[in-house]
C-alpha cells in the first residue's frame, strides 16, 4: 500500500520515466527508420515533463509580482524547455529529411534491408 | 570595447558568418567568407588565452545579466586552451577546404557546406566558452545538428546512413546529458557551473546527484566516442567529405572531452566523482579496452579513412585514460593529447584526403606506390604516423610520457606496459599503409597521381612541422596543459 501511495504521489515522475523508457525501447527495437524517429521524439518529449512538472508549485500563481500573492511557480523550466522543444523539432526535421534521402538512395527505410543492399553492392 | 567583448565575439562572429554564408550562392564566395571568419577566430581566442594566463579567468555576463541568473561566459586556462585549439584547427584547415570540398561536394551544396561548417564551429566554441550547463546543451545540439548535415553531404550513399545513425546516437547522448542537468537543477535551483560547484557539496550524497552524474557521464561519453559507445564514429568519419572528417576528428570529440573534464572536476569535484563512485576505475578499464580493441580493428580495415577513424577511438582511449588516473601527470597527458591528437590526426586525414583528391579512392590496394608520386604528402603521413605511434621527438611521445608518469604515480606500473604494447598495434596499422605506399610498384590507380594543389599542400605541411615541433618544444602545449590540470585538481580559483 505504501508503494502504491508513493507511486500516486509522484505520478508525474512515473509518467516521465515510462515515456522515457518506452521511447528508448522503440529506438532500439524497431528497424523502421521513421518509427525510430518517433521513439526518439518520445524520448526527448519525456524530458520536457521532467523539467516542467517540478516547476509548478501547488497553489502558486504565474510569476508576476503582486502584493496579493506570496507563492509563485518557477518560470525558468518553461523557458529552458521552449529551447529544448526547438532543438527537438530541428532534430526531428533533420532526421526525417535524412530518411527521405535514404529512401531515394536505397528504395527502403528498413534498416536490415539497407544493410543487405550495401552488402550486395 | 572590443577587448572586453571578446568572449561574445568568439561565438557571434562564426554565427553571423554562418547566416551570411547561407545567403551566398557561389561555393568560392562562401569559402572566402568562411576563411575570413576562421582566420579571425584564433586572434580572438589567442588574445583571451594570453589574458587568462596573465591575469586569471575572464567572466562575461552575456546580455548584461549577472551570473548566476544570466548566462555566463567563462574563460579559464583549460577553456582558453581548448578555444584556441578549435579555432586554430579551423584556421589551418580552411585553405585546404577549397579544393577538397570543391571536388567532393556538389557545386550547389557548397555554400551550405560552409554554412554548416561555421555553425558547427559556433557550437563547438560555444560549448567551451559557456559557464552555463543548459547553454552548453544548446551549443552541443547546434554543433551536432550541423555535424549530421556535414556527414550527410558525403558522396557515398552510406554517408546518409552514417549521418542518420549518428543523429540517433548523438540525440540520445545529448538527451541523457540534459536529463542529468534537469536533476541537478531540481536539487540545486541553478544552472551556472561555478554556482553548481558551490551548492553541490552540501547535498552530494543524495540519489538525484548520483543519478545526475551517471546521466551526464554516459551522455557526454556517447558524444566523445568512449569505447564501447563509439559505434557511430567509424562510419561517420569514413563517409563524410574529407574536409568534414578532418575538422570533426580534430575538434568535435575534443570538445566533448572538455565538457566531461568540466563536469568531473569543476562541477562535481574530484572527491565526489573519483572517491564515492568507481568512475576512475571504469574509465581506466574502458580506455584500455579502446586502446587495444579499436587498434586491433584498425589493423584489418581496407578503407584507410575507416582505419584512421578506429585509430581515433583508440587515441580517445589515451585521453580518457588520463582522466581515469585523475592525477597531475595523467590529466596533463589528457589535456595535452587534446592538442597533440588534433594535430596528428588532422594531418593524417588531410594526407588521405589529398590522396583521395588525386586518385579518387581511399582503399589500401589503390594506394600501392603512391609515395613515389606524392612524396611530400605521404612523407608527411609517415611523420604524423610516427606521432600516432608515439615515437620520441613527435607529439605522440609527449602524451604517452605524461600518461606513463601518471600511471606510475598512481602505482599502476602495468599500465605503462600496456601503453607500450598498444603503441605496437599502432606500428602495425600505420606500417601497413607505409609499406603499401612506399615499397610497392605504383599500381593503375596511382599511375597518374601527383602532389595536391598548393592550397591543400600548405596546411598539411604546417601540421607535419607542428607534429614534430611540439614534440620537441613542449613549453607551450604541455606547459599550459599542466597549469590547466593543476587548476582542475585544486578546484576553481
Amino acid at each position: 500500500m505504501e508503494v502504491l501511495s508513493g507511486i500516486v504521489a509522484h505520478y508525474n515522475q512515473w509518467i516521465t520515466v515510462f515515456l522515457m523508457v518506452s521511447g528508448l525501447y522503440i529506438v532500439v527495437a524497431r528497424g523502421n527508420m521513421v518509427k525510430k524517429l518517433v521513439g526518439l521524439g518520445l524520448f526527448q518529449t519525456s524530458v520536457y515533463l521532467l523539467y516542467i512538472s517540478p516547476g509548478k508549485i501547488l497553489g502558486g500563481t504565474a510569476p508576476i509580482l503582486d502584493p496579493a500573492y506570496t507563492t509563485y511557480s518557477n518560470p525558468l523550466p518553461h523557458v529552458l524547455i521552449l529551447t529544448a522543444i526547438v532543438v527537438g523539432v530541428a532534430t526531428l526535421a533533420l532526421g526525417l529529411a535524412l530518411v527521405v534521402r535514404i529512401n531515394e538512395a536505397y528504395g527502403t527505410i528498413e534498416e536490415d534491408e539497407i544493410f543487405d543492399r550495401d552488402g550486395a553492392a | 570595447m572590443i577587448r572586453s567583448n571578446l568572449p561574445a565575439l568568439q561565438v557571434v562572429i562564426p554565427l553571423l558568418g554562418a547566416v551570411l554564408c547561407a545567403l551566398l550562392r557561389r561555393g568560392n564566395a562562401a569559402w572566402l567568407l568562411a576563411l575570413v571568419v576562421s582566420w579571425t577566430m584564433p586572434f580572438v581566442s589567442g588574445a583571451m588565452l594570453a589574458n587568462v594566463l596573465v591575469s586569471g579567468p575572464i567572466s562575461y555576463a552575456l546580455g548584461g545579466w549577472a551570473p548566476p541568473w544570466g548566462i555566463e561566459y567563462r574563460v579559464d586556462v583549460l577553456s582558453g586552451f581548448v578555444l584556441f585549439l578549435v579555432s586554430a584547427v579551423g584556421a589551418v584547415l580552411m585553405p585546404y577546404a577549397r579544393a577538397s570540398v570543391g571536388a567532393e561536394v556538389d557545386a550547389a551544396k557548397q555554400p551550405w557546406f560552409y554554412t554548416m561548417y561555421l555553425l558547427c564551429l559556433t557550437g563547438l566554441l560555444g560549448i567551451v566558452i559557456t559557464g552555463d550547463a543548459f547553454n552548453a546543451f544548446v551549443f552541443l545540439e547546434v554543433s551536432s545538428l550541423a555535424t549530421y548535415v556535414l556527414i550527410a553531404l558525403g558522396k557515398d550513399r552510406r554517408a546518409l546512413l552514417a549521418a542518420y545513425q549518428y543523429l540517433i546516437m548523438g540525440t540520445i547522448g545529448a538527451t541523457l546529458y540534459v536529463v542529468g542537468i534537469g536533476m541537478l537543477y531540481s536539487v540545486t535551483g541553478t544552472l551556472n557551473m561555478v554556482d553548481l560547484a558551490q551548492r553541490l557539496p552540501a547535498i552530494e550524497q543524495t540519489r538525484p546527484v548520483y543519478a545526475a552524474l551517471a546521466f551526464i557521464t554516459v551522455g557526454i561519453s556517447l558524444k566523445l566516442a568512449l569505447f564501447p559507445l563509439h559505434v557511430w564514429l567509424p562510419n561517420a568519419y569514413a563517409y563524410a567529405p574529407s574536409m568534414a572528417t578532418v575538422f570533426l576528428a580534430a575538434t568535435a570529440t575534443k570538445v566533448a572531452v572538455y565538457l566531461l573534464l568540466r563536469f568531473f572536476f569543476t562541477v562535481f569535484g574530484l572527491h565526489f566523482v573519483f572517491e564515492s563512485v568507481p568512475v576512475g576505475e571504469i574509465f581506466i578499464a574502458l580506455s584500455v579496452a579502446a586502446m587495444f580493441g579499436a587498434s586491433l580493428v584498425a589493423i584489418f580495415q581496407e578503407d584507410i579513412k575507416r582505419m584512421l577513424a578506429y585509430s581515433s577511438v583508440a587515441q580517445i582511449g589515451y585521453i580518457t585514460l588520463g582522466i581515469g588516473l585523475a592525477n597531475q601527470a595523467g590529466l596533463t597527458g589528457s589535456i595535452v593529447h587534446l592538442f597533440n591528437h588534433a594535430i596528428m590526426k588532422a594531418a593524417l586525414f588531410m594526407a588521405i584526403g589529398a590522396v583521395f583528391h588525386r586518385i579518387g579512392s581511399v582503399k589500401i590496394d589503390d594506394m600501392a606506390g603512391i609515395g613515389r608520386k606524392m612524396p611530400a604528402t605521404m612523407g608527411g603521413f609517415v611523420i604524423a604516423g610516427l606521432a600516432i605511434i608515439g615515437t620520441p621527438g613527435t607529439v605522440g611521445f609527449i602524451t604517452k610520457w605524461h600518461l606513463a608518469v601518471g600511471a606510475l604515480d598512481k602505482g599502476m606500473g602495468w599500465l605503462v606496459f600496456l601503453l607500450v604494447l598498444s603503441s605496437l598495434l599502432a606500428v602495425v596499422y600505420i606500417g601497413r599503409v607505409v609499406e603499401v605506399a612506399w615499397f610497392r610498384e605504383p599500381g593503375k590507380a596511382a599511375a597518374n597521381a601527383g602532389e595536391p594543389p598548393m592550397l591543400m599542400m600548405t596546411p598539411m605541411l604546417i601540421l607535419f612541422v607542428l607534429a614534430v615541433y611540439f614534440g620537441i618544444d613542449t613549453s607551450l602545449t604541455a606547459g599550459i596543459a599542466s597549469r590547466a590540470a593543476e587548476i582542475l585538481l585544486t578546484g576553481p580559483q
